[in-house]
């Protein structure tokens, strides 16, 4: 091995640890901050019990899991009931791996240690495991992958709830997955590359992509919320219609993993929304967060970290406004207005990108502009649409039509009808 | 007193998604900084002072008194009105009889896992000595604590429930 590479492994390493450590611990104080913000949304105080304010109140439900009885359901199909958390639990974790979560470090050093030998590391080092040049392809295809551990334990529980838990979740995920995809495809368009760190530097250079890229950014918002399962769209748990979904059966640490991945997954969709529309690390109206030093590594952390946070927060201030869908409601939404709304954006952007080539408008700023312009007049008809119901009637709408042809039928039929009295 | 139904009037033509998801999303935020109603239980409790919404009701049945005269005995005259009328069997009486032909319990047992807390003991008795109290913390480390004896009744100091009376039926 030479140094280079050892040096390389060393910083995975040491990185590798820290986001690992980071991630499971916040996801054990976001379970405490759901409930905290539930409560306060209610008007009570939320668990205050264990520790200060009931910080320890995660360490405790975690002791409590790891102490209970693992309960399997005797027809339960063994091996893919055992398998199921894990994989569940697994691709939410490893989509931590290639978020960048603060500005590069600049970071030179060159020691031996004895029985290693000699480490070297030189210049920039991205803050993140792994820099992966597939980027936002990868996080779109693990992701997709965890739906692996939903549905099969739906269907190895062999219960009927669980199995219709698991069911839902298949369909709402490979519905929502193809919004989301196509919803970002605008991102690409406007970068020309995939990988995170382009997306950054771009947004770095012009606007943050929450302007010029509104539509994609609310529709990557829905159904980002609906690939992790949470509130309005949690219908794989649904406790009023299905005990608990896809996780009826499970009991212990293992139905605690599924609890784990959600919030690693509400985690993920959280930094890959700061990351690709609200500029990831970068500190507005500044470039000193680029510098290098490490003083900018933890201010640009910080600001990750904020935006991080408030999408987070809004995640679960949803879920505590708004009731669930209905089926056919998710249904419609999904393929009969994002489907359509991320295409036809794809056709807009790519329109606007080629005209204003034609136009000569090439610098990096005018072209974000105008798309702010045709973006922000775009997002405003599509919310107006949905405000009406226009957009998303759903069965009402049909529900009024019928009525209204029922009527125009009784009127028709009226002189000489029997039985009309 | 008809009890008064709320009807809802849905919105049929004017629906709205997104305004209507906006205000609930106020509406929740603003919830975060009201006052909290959680009352914090075995620091603060339920008291009989006014306290609005969490003060014990003075008609709450709870766990039995037995009330007791000048010299400390006990007011009960073992005349056996209230095992009798007892709809849950869980009043244990033998009576007594002194030399001077005072009836008083030799022993008076509750069993307080069988009683319904119906409060017919405290409303048949005619000397006005068992009563069911305003307390509700009963906890125990064994069954047989359960079973409330005459001392023990007696020495009970929580206050006793007021029964409804059918000539004033709100309370007022």
């Amino acid at each position: 091995m030479t140094p280079e590479l050892k040096g390389f492994l060393l910083v995975s390493i040491v990185k590798l640890l820290v986001v690992f450590t980071v991630v499971m611990v916040g996801v054990a104080l976001l379970t405490l901050l759901e409930r905290k913000v539930s409560a306060w949304m209610q008007n009570r105080r939320g668990p205050n019990r264990a520790g200060w304010a009931g910080l320890l109140q995660p360490a405790a439900d975690g002791l409590k899991n790891i102490l209970k009885e693992e309960t399997r359901p005797g027809a339960s199909s063994r091996v893919l009931f055992l398998a199921a958390p894990a994989m569940a639990f697994i691709p939410a974790l490893m989509l931590s791996a290639v978020i960048p979560f603060a500005a590069p470090l600049r970071l030179d050093f060159d020691f031996t240690l004895p029985l290693l030998g000699r480490f070297v590391h030189q210049g920039m080092m991205p803050m993140v495991v792994a820099d992966i040049p597939a980027g936002f392809l990868f996080v779109l295809a693990i992701s997709s992958m965890g739906i692996y551990g939903i549905a099969l334990a739906g269907w190895s529980s062999n219960s009927k709830y669980s199995l219709m838990g698991g069911l839902r979740a298949s369909a709402q995920m490979v519905s929502y997955e193809v919004a989301m995809g196509m919803s970002l495809i605008p991102v690409l368009l406007l970068t020309g590359d995939v990988s995170f760190s382009a997306v950054i530097r771009e947004q770095q250079q012009t606007l943050w992509f929450v302007l010029p890229l509104f539509v994609s950014f609310f529709v990557f918002a829905v159904a980002g919320l609906a690939e992790i399962n949470r509130l309005p769209f949690d219908l794989p748990e649904a406790e009023s219609e299905l005990t608990a979904g896809y996780h009826t059966e499970y009991s212990a640490m293992k139905f605690s993993m599924f609890f784990i991945a959600e919030y690693a997954n509400m985690v993920t969709i959280s930094a890959m929304m700061a990351t690709l529309f609200l500029g990831g690390w970068d500190i507005p109206f500044t470039t000193w967060d680029e510098s290098g030093t490490v003083l900018a590594v933890l201010v640009s952390h910080l600001f990750f970290f904020a935006k991080v946070f408030s999408w987070i927060f809004l995640i679960m201030w949803l879920r505590w406004t708004l009731p669930r869908f209905r089926y056919d409601q998710l249904m419609a939404l999904g393929w009969k207005f994002m489907l359509p709304v991320a295409l036809a954006y794809i056709m807009v952007i790519a329109l606007a990108l080629w005209g204003m080539g034609q136009l000569g408008w090439t610098a990096p700023g005018t072209r974000a502009w105008a798309l702010t312009a045709v973006s922000l007049i775009l997002g405003v008809i599509i919310l107006v649409g949905l405000d009406r119901g226009a957009i998303v009637g759903g069965s009402d709408l049909r529900r009024r039509r019928l009525a209204a042809a029922a009527a125009r039928t009784q009127l028709a039929g009226r002189p000489g009808a029997p039985g009309m009295d | 007193m008809a009890i008064g139904v709320k009807v809802l009037k849905r919105p049929e033509r004017q629906v709205s998604y997104v305004r209507a998801t906006l205000k609930g999303l106020a509406l929740t935020f603003k919830h975060m900084f009201e006052t909290k109603v959680t009352m914090q239980y075995p620091e603060e409790k339920s008291t009989r002072d006014a306290r609005g919404a969490w003060s014990l009701s003075p008609r709450w049945r709870g766990t039995h008194r037995m009330l007791t005269d000048e010299q400390g005995r006990s007011k009960c005259v073992a005349c056996g009105l209230c095992p009798q009328i007892c709809p849950a069997n869980c009043i244990k009486l033998v009576p007594g009889e002194d030399e001077q032909g005072n009836r008083y319990p030799l022993i008076y047992e509750i069993d307080e896992f069988r009683c319904v807390f119906c409060g017919y003991c405290q409303e048949v008795c005619p000397e006005e000595a068992i009563h069911v109290g305003q307390h509700y913390e009963n906890s125990e480390y064994s069954r047989s604590r359960f079973v409330y004896d005459l001392e023990r009744l007696q020495s009970q100091p929580h206050a006793v429930s007021t029964l409804w009376d059918p000539t004033d039926p709100r309370g007022e």
